[in-house]
């Protein structure tokens, strides 16, 4: 790369002061439960996809926010572009008419909704008593060479070996047996 | 306006989580309880990140690409089983799952 | 204020980096209408050139040689009754246009039309590229899910079945021309567009003339790919008119339909960018090393003027070979106005071409400027020939056997490819 491009980025990036930061946040984060809480709710499945889609990418959004731009490429590309294709695909191959007409929910659903409540209860309890294992800082994380240091950790430096190379390989192999599955389990028996 | 900080971004995640519990255990369609896990795994992945940019280090981040990889391979298997079931029972509905073999 | 505008001009930095929302506002106004634009022009041209394979005319009647025919098409569409049908779901029907256009549309903030000339230069730009461009056929697929009509249902699942599958070996070719990207001192490469340029310059010869012919088996696999992706001949069979009516638009009309065939030609214009990007040196005039020489530097900036020339002599022959009759005469006056127009594009570029030479500062920056866009477009527009010259030239897929060429040949070649772009990189570095 060319060096004094990049020291040029840096120099700009110092007095690029991103605007109204907050006002993002709570738009984001706003879009991403709402639309959560239209996933679990919907009875068409198939509205229910769309709003999943909607949060996953608010929740890349807050990726980005967050400084993690290889993070949030990932998240549209395997989940908006893939995975919620494959569930849509799904929906529509499995003719699902008959369950509109059918319950919602199931016969669990007080005790369902308890256990939630109880556990977000659980949460804010942990969260605020232990506030102080949170500090109030961000550090700045260096935006410009986000990808390029994932993929030091991810597949080595220099020659050697990174620290998750091995977490990685194993990564790619559940990645082969999850196809294998898919696989051999939609196929129709002979 | 307060300073966003990594609280708020904790709050999210749980609040995030805590409808992907939800959605697991009181719906009947197969297809809502897998996006429900999608749910609850972009909770965790959302609080790596934000793990990750409060200790300024990329280790969180790292994390949540495995994690989305895990995703993407429960979805594919999910799906797969959601399918054979289907041409099985021809029902997309959990409480019908009650037979060991079919 | 004035000074947060001004203070962006003769920066070498893209409006997105230099962190001046001002102007990069004004260049998303500025893409979104040549988009537009280009998207109405595609449309006269793709109508005038299948119809000359096919020895037809094509249209003619609106305007001299059918040129007003977008803005008549355009006018129509607008006016027409916009259909829902009985049984369809009204949200969802309405919104799924709007989601193939955004996807289509959001893809042009990363585009690098010059080394300065894109509205951001993201860090992950191809990644971000290859995503939002991947979320159109969530419009398609929802589209005709929310027909609930059979023939559109059919389309959709055809549509996602083929982007998922096409998708792997599209990814897998634009790894392998990431990895070249990493071939220099420091061995790291990068995903920003521009920086994939920037690499090509540096290495000194463009991707897909690159480990002779790894490189070039890339490109092709990518470019069927392509054509794929966008849905147009011979992969088509989303919307296979023989087969399914009009696949997953045939309830569409009106507005909404004229909203999908903008997103799907701005798809057209955006993966061939990425292509372009990729493997075509970008925005880099041809041989910038060989023919390095001043007297060559004046000579290729003046391309961009020459060809509004030939534009402009082909608009006067036109109006020469017009029919000496008073019919003719509005179109004979319409033909030559636009003949002048293009004539005083032409004198423009090429003054500006002219006044590049001298030392003055300004000057010479629009004449870079003019000649970084007027490349990267040329190599584009050869792209959207091709998709057209496609169109007129083979018959439509089976289904099956697009899935066996996407599965079955496409994936196979395109991880060989890589795995030999790998082992060839690391032995010759």
């Amino acid at each position: 790369m060319n060096s004094a491009l990049n020291s040029g980025i840096n120099a700009t990036n110092a007095n690029m002061a991103p605007v109204g930061t907050p006002y993002f946040f709570y738009g984001l984060a706003a879009l991403a439960l709402v639309s959560a809480f239209l996933v679990i709710t919907r009875r068409n499945v198939v509205h229910s996809a769309l709003a999943l889609i909607v949060t996953l990418l608010s929740v890349a959004g807050l990726y980005l926010m967050l400084y993690a731009p290889f993070v949030a490429g990932v998240q549209i590309i395997v989940y908006a572009g893939g995975v919620m294709v494959l569930f849509l695909f799904v929906i529509m191959l499995v003719n699902i008419e008959r369950s509109y007409k059918e319950r919602r929910f199931s016969g669990l659903l007080p005790v369902g909704l308890v256990a939630g409540c109880a556990l977000f209860g659980l949460f804010l309890f942990a969260l605020t008593k232990g506030r102080s294992l949170f500090p109030d800082r961000m550090m700045l994380l260096p935006e410009s060479s986000n990808t390029q240091q994932i993929a030091g950790m991810l597949y080595g430096d220099a020659g050697k070996m990174g620290q998750y190379t091995f977490a990685f390989e194993i990564a790619s192999l559940l990645l082969l047996v999850a196809i294998l599955a898919a696989v051999i389990m939609t196929k129709r028996r002979a | 306006m307060v300073p966003i900080t990594t609280f708020h971004y904790l709050v999210v995640a749980a609040a995030l989580f805590v409808m992907g519990v939800i959605g697991v255990l009181t719906r009947r369609n197969l297809v809502v309880i897998l996006m429900s896990i999608e749910l609850i795994l972009n909770a965790v992945n959302l609080n790596l990140v934000a793990f990750s940019r409060m200790w300024g280090n990329l280790h969180g981040q790292v994390f949540s690409i495995f994690i989305t990889v895990d995703a993407a391979a429960e979805a594919a298997a999910g799906l797969g089983i959601l399918i054979a079931f289907f041409r099985n029972r021809e029902t997309v509905n959990v409480d019908e799952i009650d037979l060991l073999k079919w | 204020m004035p000074d947060f505008i001004t203070s962006y001009l003769g920066s070498i930095l893209t409006p997105g980096e230099a962190g001046n929302q001002f102007w990069a506002l004004v260049y998303v106004f500025i893409i979104f209408a040549g988009v537009s634009v280009a998207v109405m022009s595609m449309n006269w041209l793709e109508r005038k050139a299948l119809a000359h394979f096919q020895i037809r005319l094509g249209p003619m009647r609106t305007g001299p040689h059918g040129l007003l025919q977008p803005i008549a098409d355009a006018i129509k569409l607008l006016l027409k009754e916009d259909l829902i049908p009985a049984g369809a779901d009204r949200f969802v029907f309405w919104v799924a246009p709007l989601i193939g256009l955004l996807a289509a549309f959001a893809v042009y903030t990363v585009i690098p039309f010059g080394p300065s000339q894109a509205v951001s230069d993201m860090n992950i730009g191809i990644l971000f590229m290859l995503g939002v461009s991947s979320l159109g056929v969530l419009g398609v697929v929802v589209a005709g899910w929310a027909s609930n009509s059979n023939y559109p249902l059919i389309g959709a699942l055809r549509s996602s079945a083929q982007m998922v599958s096409y998708e792997v070996a599209m990814g897998l070719a634009v790894v392998s021309a990431i990895l070249m990207t990493s071939l220099n001192e420091t061995g790291t490469g990068t995903l920003s567009m521009i920086g994939i340029v920037r690499a090509q310059q540096e290495q000194g010869v463009w991707f897909i003339f690159k480990f002779f012919p790894l490189g070039l088996i890339a490109f092709i696999i990518f470019a069927v790919a392509m054509v794929a992706e966008t849905n147009r001949a011979p992969f088509d069979m989303a919307e296979a008119e023989s087969e399914l009516t009009a696949g997953y638009h045939t309830e569409y009309s009106g507005l909404r339909w004229s909203l999908f065939m903008l997103a799907e030609y701005a798809a057209m214009i955006s993966v061939s960018s990425i292509a372009v990007t990729l493997w075509l040196g970008g925005w880099m005039r041809p041989f910038p090393r060989l023919l390095h020489a001043p007297a060559w530097d004046l000579v290729f900036s003046l391309f961009p003027g020459l060809t509004f020339l030939g534009l402009a002599s082909i608009a006067l022959v036109g109006v020469v070979r017009m029919p000496r009759h008073a019919f003719f005469k509005v179109q004979k006056i319409g033909l030559a106005g636009f003949c002048a127009v293009l004539g005083f594009i032409s004198l423009l570029l090429l003054l500006i071409a002219i006044a590049g030479r001298s030392n003055n500062n300004i000057a010479s920056r629009l004449n870079e400027s003019v000649g970084y866009i007027y490349w990267f477009l040329l190599k584009v527009a050869v792209f959207m020939y091709l998709f057209i010259w496609y169109r007129a030239t083979w018959p439509r897929y089976r289904f099956d056997q697009l899935m066996r060429v996407g599965w079955k040949v496409l994936l196979p070649i395109s991880l060989t490819v890589l795995v030999l772009t790998a082992i060839v990189g690391v032995l010759f570095s």
